[in-house]
């Protein structure tokens, strides 16, 4: 059986195949071509924190292939949490659909609902652990974005220590000899051993002085919890605000991408620049995962 | 002959060249607790021409597996085994590090699925060893252990 747990357990060519499989599915997302592929199939979201933009994409992605999706929300799940093992959940859950996605505070959540479930899981998202198809999607981003993997130059910038869109990204960034620049406030650094882990070309910088290098902005929300006061908050988050003229010197072809929701770490400003891609990566995530439910559930 | 700091046992497991103060972590590795019936020696901080001091372990009457043994060596790698019959020593061998434990960690991370009171999970971690360095990592989470004595379940 095929589960999505990590992005550590797919190698090149597995990205290249699910991306490849996305792009034919991308009119399909689109609703210019129909396809019911997945009829009569039933996906079973599984959040046990809350999430929008994911829950959604998922289920337009089973729906838009013909399939069914069974929705257990945050709160539902809370109630769950009180009486009920995860393990038992899943064992339960699993019997009612063809395929899980599952998001958890915890991490490994998803390795363990894979190993109690009778079907495919996906992982949506473990604590600060894996988040494998939001780093498939901004794969899939710069692939059709800037047409290619190998050899972009990415800077990675806001809170690169808690993110778990970083962690998993960064692993995979490293496949396809990127090179990689980490801009950050110092306290919220990328951890050492995910450094050591992912190994290749990384470095500190500062974003004056990469910007005109670079062919991706990809930018994170710095969280205000992470700080002991507001003051220091503001001070540290400021310097971490892209605008449209910060973006001056970058070259044409430039891309600035950002997980969302976005709180003001992107100025409205750059959304009408040549560069801002944020809401063309968020349509990607539905082709994607449309090629990740397709392939676990078929 | 040299002198036993242990008496000499008829037939059993004699686990020597435990890292020094080490023997108590031995025990909980091989799960013998306060209240077993089986009869235990140890010797702490014995003087070695090898190792400056060492510790060790004798469990009489009982061979115990070579894959429970080989456990010690997450925190005790140049361990030796003697495995003991009528006096004499039958088996010699250097502890060997697991590729993978279950139920002898416990993760660090608080985070992690794998210390959730109520589900029925096993702790589960691959080994590396590297220049007589062993660490360990999270099936679950991954979280990487570079002090495993600390983690001993
Ligand atoms: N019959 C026995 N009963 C208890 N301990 C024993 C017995 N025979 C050997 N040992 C212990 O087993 C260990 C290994 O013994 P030996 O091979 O003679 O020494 P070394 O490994 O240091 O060369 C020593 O700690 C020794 O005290
Ligand atoms: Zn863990």
């Amino acid at each position: 059986m095929k589960h999505l747990i990590s992005i550590t357990d797919l190698d090149r060519e597995d990205i290249s195949y699910i991306l490849k499989k996305a792009e034919e599915f991308e009119d399909v997302a689109m609703g210019k071509r129909k396809l019911r592929i997945l009829e009569g199939k039933i996906l079973g979201n599984l959040f046990f924190e809350p999430s929008t933009r994911t829950r959604m994409s998922f289920e337009v992605a089973m729906k838009r292939l013909g399939g069914d999706v069974i929705n257990m929300t945050a709160q539902e799940a809370s109630s769950v949490a009180k009486g009920e093992t995860l393990a038992d959940t899943i064992r339960v859950v699993s019997g009612y659909c063809d395929a899980i996605v599952i998001r958890h505070p915890l991490e490994g959540a998803a390795r363990f609902a894979a190993e109690n479930s009778s079907v495919p899981v996906i992982n949506a998202g473990d604590g600060a652990g894996q988040h494998p198809t939001q780093t498939l999607l901004d794969l899939y981003t710069i692939k059709k974005e800037c047409g290619r993997l190998d050899g972009i130059t990415i800077a990675l910038m806001g809170d690169l220590k808690y993110s778990r869109t970083i962690h998993s990204l960064i692993k995979a960034l490293a496949l396809f000899e990127m090179k990689i620049y980490l801009i950050s406030p110092e306290a919220l650094a990328l951890p050492e051993d995910i450094i050591e882990d992912v190994g290749g070309e990384i470095k500190k910088a500062r974003l004056e002085d990469v910007i005109s290098e670079i062919d991706v902005l990809y930018v994170t929300r710095i969280q205000k919890e992470r700080f002991p006061d507001e003051e220091e908050y503001r001070k540290v988050s400021g310097s971490y605000r892209i605008t449209a003229e910060t973006l001056k010197k970058a070259k044409d072809g430039m891309i600035v991408m950002h997980p969302l929701p976005r709180v003001d770490e992107i100025h409205p400003s750059v959304d009408a620049t040549k560069h801002a891609r944020y809401f063309q990566q968020s349509f990607y995530g539905v082709p994607v995962r449309m090629a990740i439910l397709s392939e676990v559930m078929l | 002959m040299k002198e036993l700091v242990v008496s000499k046992i008829r037939e059993g497991t004699v686990i020597d060249h435990i890292n020094a103060g080490k023997a108590l972590l031995v025990l909980r590795i091989l799960k013998i607790q306060p209240g077993t019936d089986l009869t235990v020696s140890m010797a702490m901080n014995v003087p070695s021409k090898k190792m400056g001091k060492k510790d060790i372990v004798k469990v009489e009457g009982m061979f115990i597996q070579d894959e429970e043994l080989n456990k010690i060596a997450l925190i005790s790698p140049n361990a030796t085994i003697n495995l003991i019959r009528d006096y004499e020593i039958e088996r010699k061998f250097k502890v060997q590090p697991p590729e993978v434990v279950e139920e002898v960690l416990k993760c660090p991370n608080h985070a992690c699925i794998s210390n959730a009171e109520r589900e029925p999970i096993k702790p589960r971690f691959y080994i590396k060893t590297e220049e007589m360095k062993v660490t360990a990592r999270c099936h679950y989470c991954g979280r990487k252990i570079e002090n495993l004595d600390d983690y001993i379940s």
